[in-house]
């Protein structure tokens, strides 16, 4: 069983990508402006595929797949599921602003946007250096493709073009360091390498310098500083649909990454990343909302305001090691967990709102561009407002249990290390409550500048409703999908 | 349901139910719905006190559930004799400013009174809360209708002043999160109050945690030298904002006092008591005084607050039995006291759309009714007796006496501080003779407003005159509350 190819650890992979050849052919026959056909078929087979996840998540079995290559685990399975379901909800999000925007043209939207969950979710299931950094480049390389979608427009162009450059700089760097890895251990599945190492046979210098270039690279793709340069011009660059794509759902399989090569494949070097990720941390945090504060562009400020809030990520992941003691690891790596999910479904909520309120030739990325939203719309304004108390960290919202189960993974190794840490980050979340309390201050106590009143689809607008709801709901009821994430860390670890 | 979850969420479903269904074209109907919201809930409050049990010590009504597991946080509700009063106070608090808005707001009426609504069940349950994590959560939770509050419906520097309420009181309850989390693992993993009362903690921990508790509190209080943003933001909230503030979100920082800083770090608290006597003594002197030269009313009022939450720290720290009911029994006086001060200014101010002493002078010949409610609050402000005001501040002046004189010397003497600024205000604003066009226009108020200032009224007299029933509910608590804090808790 163990080295049988077992089809079943990949099925809703299999389907995703039948269902997008389908759906190309199928794509070449419409003829709506809105691509109607193509958008339903879409959202039904992410459904699909996202209740096919739920349901081997919560079978809670471990199951290895090509030859030990793929895992299909919880941890792994929620992760996609989440990706999926934050996927659709990017593209309800994505459609009236494209369809504005000619970007509907053909059906590329969806397609690049599904064979970019593909590659997640491959990357979410490797068991192996290749698997992972296949699926991460099926995702980038879908990713430069989206991002150069306006290809008529000089900034999404230079954005991508960015993108591009950077990005391949990236994959680089994380392709040579797990080549080091490779060179030192012999193997590339994640499992031996673990075993390789933890064996203490092989030199020390050389693992920790492949380790520095493997952070390098996860770190550059989840935007920490100082690998954070690409971020704010993507984010501004990029037309605003597809900044959501890559501002949501990839972070899942960014954290997905993480876990996989550092946690299950070079946890015995646990001491040496986890002093990278202090520096990355403190670094993003402080570059991440100082920056902020400066910004006019709101695109420009939720990009800084990402850079910090994967600087509390990073002290989740952090966190795990006390002194050689793994005691704590499931602990603090389910709230790194926690962290990102509910970051990903706050983001959706923020950028939905922007997409809403996008027209045709008007682009609503400015911050002023939001003066007097409860005037014209008291549900966006509402959303948008509880999307950013969140982000900001207040009670009783699920962004204030996230940091909470940060800092007290942070805090349970009780150093005073982390305890110098912990309150810098709480003093930095201060400085990130100003430039969230700004936006809202525009929305509520500025007058409108236009009398236009705020319209969409009613189906747009109840997703929108129930996002925002949700935001508010994991935050009174956290208890639910914290215990998700720490039967799922808990489950990926004893393996 | 129990009592106590009721008191907490009638108010919070009402204020959601309407923001979300409220729109303008109904504001009529708006302001009734609100109106039954806020005196449900506040009917909701009276069984507790029926109810309570004098004899005992014991957290009571208490309600226990699950909340979040994977943290042992649980919805732990209870109060005792220190906290059952601020329930009742907020409740009625809540309905008086329902009343005190009805036709001074215009505009999104339904977001005005949601936000209120919502903000009310958010501080009965800081006042119920016997979970650490669920403290916290109510805590913090108030910033945001009370920003939005001050930032919608607030005066001319509103925006200024939302920001600076904001992020001052986050900048201090950011640090008690940390503390929060330390005890919690310190305790190995409980966020329970009274198991954090017991815990044994070593004296650099204690001052550790006493001072991330103070950072928290000494702001919301607010006590000398962090009052800074109360002025300013006072100055800009709308008049219902106002008088919550300074009657309900103030007592939030004291009430914190009595339940974390004294109980968890006692040993801290004694040695550092000189420190919050030096600073309660300057508010109350200091602070007094600057208040005498404030042309402005609201900041007059506002820093009369400051210097009479001096009072409150200063009982606290004496350790008396006296001087903790003395300064219990201060806070919900100056409750009724400020929230009625900030509704008279409220009054003047929508007729006359200022705030300056010098704008106005002879109201009285104008509007007799409504300046003997001015003076009667006037008076239980300086701490008159027969009024609201008297009780709290004499007790906790004999404390202070006892403790040693030249402390209750000095705190004596801010009472001719307070009778300087309150009388000279009221000497310049309604008495002597008609000054101005606007004055000579003045109507004396309408029944809603005799409604809203005969309650406040006769609550500042029955406290007053009979305090009884508010002494006699916090005696076994607070010396329990005193017993304990005698111990001393550093490990052996």
């Amino acid at each position: 069983m163990m080295n049988s190819v077992n089809w079943m650890t990949a099925l809703p992979e299999i389907c995703l990508l039948s269902m997008a050849c389908v759906i190309t052919l199928v794509d070449l026959w419409v003829t709506s402006k809105d691509r109607t056909l193509t958008y339903v078929l879409t959202l039904l087979t992410l459904l699909a595929v996202a209740v096919m996840y739920a349901m081997n998540a919560s079978t809670g079995q471990t199951l290895y797949g090509f030859g030990q290559m793929v895992v299909s685990d919880a941890m792994g399975n929620w992760l996609k599921c989440f990706a999926t379901l934050a996927v659709m909800v990017t593209l309800v999000y994505s459609r009236p602003y494209a369809s504005d925007r000619k970007m509907l043209v053909g059906g590329e939207l969806f397609l690049l946007s599904m064979f970019s969950l593909l590659g997640m979710s491959v990357m979410i299931s490797g068991n192996h250096f290749l698997v992972i950094y296949l699926g991460l480049e099926l995702l980038t390389l879908s990713s430069y493709a989206l991002v150069a979608l306006r290809r008529d427009n000089g900034n999404a162009t230079e954005a991508a073009m960015k993108y591009f450059v950077l990005g391949a700089l990236a994959s680089g760097f994380l392709l040579y360091g797990l080549s080091m890895m490779y060179g030192a251990t012999g193997s590339l599945e994640l499992s031996s390498v673990f075993q390789a190492i933890s064996s203490g046979h092989i030199k020390h210098q050389v693992l920790v310098l492949g380790v520095v270039f493997v952070v390098c690279g996860i770190a550059f793709k989840l935007g920490a500083a100082p690998f954070h340069m690409w971020v704010p011009d993507i984010y501004q660059g990029a037309p605003t649909a597809v900044t959501l794509m890559i501002a949501a759902a990839p972070k899942l399989a960014a954290f997905a990454m993480m876990m996989r090569l550092l946690v299950d494949g070079m946890l015995p070097l646990a001491i040496d990343w986890q002093q990278m990720m202090m520096v990355l941390a403190v670094l993003s945090l402080l570059i991440g909302n100082l920056s902020a504060i400066a910004q006019t562009n709101l695109k420009r400020m939720l990009a800084f305001s990402t850079i910090a809030q994967m600087g509390f990520v990073l002290i989740g992941m952090l966190s795990g090691v006390n002194q050689g003691n793994t005691l704590s690891a499931a602990n603090a790596y389910s709230s790194a967990m926690f962290y990102m999910i509910s970051y990903v479904l706050t983001t959706l909520g923020v950028f939905g709102v922007i997409l809403l309120l996008a027209r045709e030739g008007f682009e609503s990325e400015e911050i002023s561009d939001l003066a007097g939203l409860n005037q014209r719309s008291p549900l966006f304004a509402g959303v948008m407002a509880v999307c950013l108390f969140s982000l900001a960290g207040v009670p009783p919202l699920v962004g204030f249990f996230a940091k909470l189960s940060v800092l007290q993974a942070l805090l349970a190794s009780e150093q005073l290390s982390s305890l110098v840490l912990a309150v810098f980050a709480v003093l930095m979340s201060l400085v990130g409550a100003f430039y969230y309390l700004r936006v809202i201050k525009v929305m509520y106590f500025d007058p409108p500048l236009t009398a236009t009143t705020v319209s969409s689809q009613s189906h747009v607008k109840v997703v929108l409703a129930a996002n925002g709801g949700l935001v508010l709901l994991l935050g009174v009821l956290p208890g639910g999908l914290m215990s998700l994430c720490a039967v799922a860390v808990v489950q990926a670890l004893g393996t | 349901m129990q009592l106590l979850s009721l008191a907490i969420w009638t108010p919070i479903v009402f204020g959601v139910l309407l923001l979300a269904l409220g729109r303008d074209e109904h504001a009529r109907l708006v302001r009734w719905f609100a109106l039954l919201g806020a005196v449900l809930s506040f009917g909701l409050t009276l069984p507790l006190y029926v109810q309570f049990d004098n004899g005992t010590a014991a957290m009571q009504f208490v309600e226990n559930l699950p909340w979040i597991s994977r943290f042992n946080v649980n919805y732990h509700l209870g109060i005792d004799g220190i906290s059952i009063w601020f329930v009742v106070l907020t409740a009625f608090i809540t309905v008086v400013v329902v009343i005190a808005g009805w036709e001074v707001i215009t505009e999104r009426v339904n977001q005005y009174m949601g936000a209120f609504l919502v903000l009310s069940g958010l501080m009965v349950g800081v006042f119920c809360a016997l979970d650490g994590m669920l403290f916290y959560v109510f805590f913090e939770a108030t910033l945001i209708p009370m920003y939005l509050i001050i930032g919608v419906w607030g005066g001319p520097n509103k925006i200024y002043a939302a920001f600076k309420f904001f992020l001052y009181t986050l900048l201090g309850s950011l640090l008690m999160l940390v503390a929060l989390i330390y005890l919690y693992i310190a305790s190995e993993g409980s966020f329970d109050l009274a198991t954090w009362q017991q815990l044994p903690l070593a004296a650099t921990p204690q001052t550790l945690l006493f001072f991330a508790f103070f950072a928290a509190f000494a702001v919301k209080v607010p006590m000398w030298p962090v009052h800074t943003w109360l002025p300013d933001v006072h100055v800009e909230a709308p008049t219902g904002g106002s008088a919550v503030l300074a009657a309900i979100m103030l007592k939030l920082g004291a009430y914190g006092f009595l339940r974390f800083s004294l109980p968890i770090a006692p040993d801290a608290a004694h040695e550092w008591a000189w420190l919050m006597l030096t600073l309660s003594v300057i508010a109350v002197v200091y602070v007094g005084l600057v208040a005498i030269v404030q042309q402005d009313m609201k900041k007059l009022v506002a820093y009369s607050s400051v210097a009479h939450m001096g009072f409150v720290t200063l009982g606290f720290f004496i350790f008396s039995e006296l001087g903790v009911s003395g300064a219990i029994v201060q806070m919900i006086a100056h409750g009724f006291v400020s929230a009625a001060m900030f509704l008279c200014i409220g009054v003047l101010y929508d007729r006359v759309h200022s705030r300056e002493i010098a704008s106005y002078g002879g109201v009285v010949n104008r509007m007799p009714k409504f300046a003997a409610f001015a003076v009667l609050f006037a008076m239980a402000n300086c701490g008159l007796p027969g009024t609201a005001g008297f009780v709290g501040e004499w007790m906790v002046i004999l404390a202070a006496v006892k403790f040693n004189f030249w402390l209750g010397l000095l705190a004596a003497s801010a009472l001719i501080f307070g009778a300087a600024y309150t009388l000279w205000m009221v000497k310049r604003v309604y008495l002597g003779p008609v000054v101005n066009q606007d004055v000579e226009a003045l109507q004396d108020i309408n029944a809603r407003e005799f409604l809203m200032l005969g309650l406040l009224a006769a609550a500042v007299l029955w406290m007053g005159i009979y305090p009884k029933p508010f002494t006699d509910v916090m005696h076994v608590s607070v010396s329990e509350l005193l017993e304990h804090v005698a111990l001393s808790k550093l490990p052996l």
